[in-house]
């Protein structure tokens, strides 16, 4: 067999690279992984609205009010009583071409979100309650990501005795109604404290992540690389986070977004009930709560707080929709029809152009030529 | 509808019209918004009665100008050209005419029996469901039907087996019932993609033998795709040959074999290892047989090339493996009383089926597996219940490559991290010093070194071969296990793969077991060879000797299982092989019977990987060794 093969290496090298599966490869030639996904998550639209859409709201509600000592730009500060304008009404008027009567451009006015009953601007406590809860996602979304995937690794890599005990106390963990527990941790940690409010609450949501790491875990424990790493002799640790940890990467980010936007939630109805956050301190959840008896007569009291909610919620759970996608290797975009038929026609090069007989449309739905 | 079942030959039909006429046939990928052609011009006809073989590398289109037949291209893909069914246009047929056209007038057997097949439904099932949605019967009248193809098929215990879910069935009985299911309409085309890569050489031999049979039975077309021209050799009447999406080469069967006409056919001809090549290998033994008599499973007798005494690196003595039963099932033992030995720089090639216990010894002697009982030495470590720390001195003398090149290199590294980290665990090297070792052992597999930024989904399959070669090379080891290094690769890539590795082993000298199923691939590389047979060591030898005068039966069955890439040889290889399946016939049966009570007793929930269940075969034949 010595005679068949004398080519140099670097040409044998290149020769075996292009036979195989070289369309397929097309797409992802000379990009590492990485850039794989960061290129088909730029290419989800929604994601990429919706990362731009919560960018703004978070540099408007740390920058409006400021935080800690700083004061921000706006010129209220969520608790103090100022004279009632326009009987506390909204001073906001849209455009002309929203259907609004302010001209060409928006009428901000002094209280644009209005004013409560005895004359806090609302936009001002808007921004404060949304930055509570923007650092309560956050906290939560660290600390549930950071606990999920301690014990979901731990379980799914040692199996055995190890798995069975932590997946008992993550059972264990499931059964309990969050919201009660919330409810009494958020009591006993204080509710001004957002931080701390967080980390309770991440401590009691973690259970999902730990128990998909833990099934990534156990699949990835058995592919060859693990067991190479192995015989290379790296210890456990380093097989689990430097080998393993990255292979189940997508499933981690994925899930803590839609933890994320669950926990958003989570928090609204705690401090709704009255456990979560208190006053003095602010969160959404606590300005729906505070002003839902003025709900038939001060209504926007109740528009804005919600409205950040959905659009926090949404956000989130659009731009975990986008990282699912870009990880999934299987999820194949299809592009267009139009845009192939485009592309091939535009591809005159090859005597394709001119013998080509695209798939016709067909009747009785995809067959797996194409979208019909 | 009806297949005649029966051993009788119909009489072939003078009128020779085809049935399947592929003019002119292209595939179009749209990628990242560019078209790429997969196939161009493709252009032949398949008469009934007929194998027409495609034969070509992943990925020069040979699969996909067969699967826009059927309309079944992936979403991005388009075919054009002409490709006439009897007088049917198959392409841009509407989508409800094409159904009725799969299974019922062209079938496809696929290439893996185990995803091809629907897991949570009995074959019986699957069979059924496909004859009743082409044709209007009763649920009774299919099932007699389905039976009727099991027994066509020669799939033991039909009876018993149309209720058996594909899990439960060996990987030959799997592809076995796809054929079945294939044949339940009576197709007129007959697409089989691989349908023998995923298996065993025992069980590819009786795979082709069935197929050779129907095709004289159902005359159907049939369209064999495959890589491997010993399967070629075995069915093919009219071969094409592809290369990057074009035809280079068509004609008969024979014609190709004899005289290949492009410089790719000769190629790939040439990269097929043939078995009993070694000439003068054979010269050596006769003249070790004159001397010393050498007997299989004497390993003391000392070798013609040997200098001063060689260490030995690997020594095991009635070494035991057993899997852990879990719960009511019992340990699995899978390997049983196995003595091996290895000396400084010696291949020895492990062979068997798989189930065989070849990679679970492979696996023991780096390390992976714990060794039940018995004795496991190597490089001086005992390796029964060695803990974690004993072995990590170990490991930096034992290496090995991995069956999947795919699965074996961590995705997220760059290979040049991934060949480095064993030099990094173990001696803590770092920076230039690394990026210089990383090059160098780069350089000593032939890939650029440009290379070692990349990532492994970047690499072809021979590609990141190489660098699993590179990666258990990294600490000059003085054992390398390789596990079927080359069965996940292409043939003419599996050739350069292992001429490297014989380089390699030259250069370096360390001892190498060298697993495989191949026996050609092993005959090749090896100094000696060992033969496993459900966990045990059936016989032990030289290469020459073991390869041109087989001691033990089931030695002989595997060797004369591999087809060899020339019609007429194979031909007389398929002779010889009928004539000895039918002298140990009265053994083999022996050996099922109480295998058979094995099973019954062991646990009726275990898998039926049954290896040697004689076939009861339609109409009275006996095949021997059906799967």
């Amino acid at each position: 067999m010595s005679t068949t093969d004398q080519q140099s290496p670097e040409g044998s090298a290149t020769d075996s690279g292009q036979s195989e599966n070289a369309i397929e490869l097309r797409e992802v030639a000379g990009l590492s992984q990485g850039q794989i996904v960061r290129r088909r998550f730029v290419r989800h639209r929604g994601a990429m609205v919706a990362i731009v859409v919560l960018s703004f709201v978070v540099v408007l509600a740390f920058s409006s009010v400021g935080i800690a000592g700083w004061t921000g730009w706006w010129r209220f500060t969520p608790n103090e009583l100022n004279p009632i304008v326009n009987g506390g009404e909204p001073t906001l008027m849209f455009p002309a071409w929203l259907g609004g009567d302010a001209g060409i451009w928006f009428h901000w006015g002094l209280h644009p979100f209005g004013q409560d009953e005895i004359g806090r601007d609302v936009f001002a406590r808007v921004m404060r309650g949304t930055q509570t809860s923007l650092i309560i996602t956050a906290t939560v979304g660290l600390v549930a990501t950071g606990v999920g995937i301690l014990v979901g690794a731990l379980a799914g890599f040692n199996r055995g005795r190890t798995d069975d005990i932590l997946m008992r106390i993550t059972d264990l963990v499931i059964t309990m109604p969050v919201i009660v527990i919330g409810a009494v941790l958020g009591q006993l940690a204080g509710g001004n404290n957002p931080l701390i409010f967080g980390t309770f609450l991440g401590l009691i949501t973690w259970t999902t992540l730990a128990r998909l790491v833990r099934g990534d875990f156990l699949t990835l424990r058995e592919r060859e690389f693990v067991d190479a790493a192995r015989v290379a002799g790296a210890s456990n640790s380093r097989i689990m986070f430097k080998h393993m940890l990255p292979n189940a990467i997508g499933v981690i980010i994925v899930n803590t977004t839609l933890l994320m936007s669950s926990a958003i939630l989570l928090e609204t109805a705690l401090s709704y009930l009255g456990v979560g956050i208190k006053a003095p301190a602010t969160s959404l959840g606590l300005l729906i709560s505070q002003y839902q008896e003025a709900f038939s007569t001060r209504p926007w009291l109740f528009w804005w707080p919600g409205l950040m909610i959905v659009i926090i919620a949404l956000s989130i759970n659009f731009i975990g929709d986008g990282l699912r996608d870009a990880f999934d290797p299987r999820q194949k975009r299809i592009p267009s029809e139009r845009k192939m038929a485009k592309a091939m026609l535009v591809d005159g090069s090859a005597a394709r152009a001119s013998t080509t007989t695209v798939q016709p449309p067909m009747q009785g739905g995809n067959a797996g030529l194409g979208p019909s | 509808m009806a297949i005649d079942t029966s051993d009788a030959v119909p009489s072939t039909a003078p009128a020779r019209t085809p049935v399947l006429s592929v003019r002119d046939l292209g595939v179009d990928f749209y990628v990242d918004g560019q078209w790429y052609p997969a196939a161009t011009g493709v252009s032949y006809d398949v008469f009934p009665g007929e194998v027409l073989a495609i034969v070509g590398e992943s990925g020069s289109g040979k699969t996909q100008s067969s699967m826009s037949l059927l309309g079944l291209l992936p979403q991005n893909g388009r075919a054009k050209g002409s490709a006439k069914l009897g007088d049917r246009e198959l392409l841009g047929m509407s989508a409800q005419k094409l159904r009725q056209v799969r299974g019922k007038e062209i079938a496809v057997i696929f290439q893996e029996p185990m995803t091809a097949l629907n897991p949570v439904y009995t074959v019986g099932f699957q069979i059924i469901e496909t004859l009743r949605t082409h044709f209007d019967i009763g649920p009774k009248e299919a099932r007699d039907r389905a039976l009727e193809l099991l027994r066509l098929v020669e799939i033991p215990d039909p009876d018993r087996r149309i209720d058996a879910y594909p899990h439960q069935l060996s990987g030959g009985q799997r592809q076995r019932a796809m054929i079945a299911q294939a044949l339940a309409c009576d197709p007129k085309l007959l697409i089989a993609d691989e349908p023998t890569t995923a298996l065993d050489v025992t069980v590819q031999a009786e795979i082709l033998k069935l197929m050779r049979d129907l095709r004289t039975r159902i005359d159907s077309g049939i369209v064999l795709i495959t890589h491997d021209m010993g399967v070629v050799a075995d069915l093919a009447d009219k071969i094409i040959v592809m290369k990057d999406g074009r035809v280079v080469e068509e004609g008969s069967s024979l014609s190709i074999f004899t005289e290949p006409t492009h410089p790719y056919t000769i190629k790939l001809l040439d990269a097929v290892p043939h078995l009993g090549r070694s000439a003068d290998a054979l010269a050596v033994e006769t003249a070790q047989a004159e001397t010393s008599g050498t007997t299989a499973v004497d390993r003391s007798t000392p070798q013609a090339t040997d200098g001063p005494v060689r260490e030995t690196v690997l020594e095991a003595k009635d070494m035991v493996i057993e899997y852990p039963g879990r719960r009511r099932q019992p340990a699995f033992r899978a390997v049983d009383g196995v003595s091996l030995s290895l000396k400084q720089g010696e291949v020895v090639g492990l062979v068997g089926e798989s189930g065989s216990g070849k990679t679970t010894i492979g696996r023991a002697v780096v390390g992976l597996l714990p060794v039940t009982s018995g004795e496991l030495r190597i490089v001086g470590q005992n390796m029964v219940g060695a803990s974690a720390n004993d072995l990590k001195p170990l490991r930096s003398k034992v290496g090995i490559v991995f069956q999947d090149p795919g699965s074996s290199l961590n995705p997220r590294l760059p290979i040049g991290e991934s060949i480095g980290e064993p030099l990094f665990l173990h001696r803590g090297v770092k920076g230039a010093e690394m990026s210089r070792a990383v090059e160098r052992l780069l350089d000593q597999v032939q890939l650029p070194r440009a290379m070692r930024n990349r990532y492994p989904h970047e690499l072809s399959g021979g590609q990141r071969q190489r660098v699993g070669i590179a990666r258990s090379l990294a600490l000059e080891p003085q054992l390398l296990v390789a596990d079927e290094p080359t069965s996940a690769l292409d043939v003419s890539v599996q050739a350069t793969v292992l001429e490297l590795f014989q380089d390699l082993q030259r250069e370096h000298g360390f001892a190498c077991l060298f697993i495989s199923h191949d026996l050609a691939v092993v005959e090749m590389l090896s100094d000696r060879i060992a033969v496993m047979h459900n966990g045990r060591l059936v016989e032990i030898g030289d290469t020459a000797q073991v390869v041109n005068h087989p001691k033990d039966s089931y030695t002989q069955r595997l060797l004369a299982a591999v087809p060899v890439p020339d019609p007429v040889a194979q031909q007389e290889r398929r002779l010889t092989r009928d004539a000895l399946l039918e002298a140990q016939r009265d053994e083999l049966e022996r050996a099922e019977i109480a295998r058979a009570d094995e099973l019954t007793v062991a646990s009726e929930t275990a898998d039926l990987d049954a290896h040697g269940i004689t076939d009861q075969g339609a109409g009275g034949h006996t095949t021997g060794r059906g799967f």
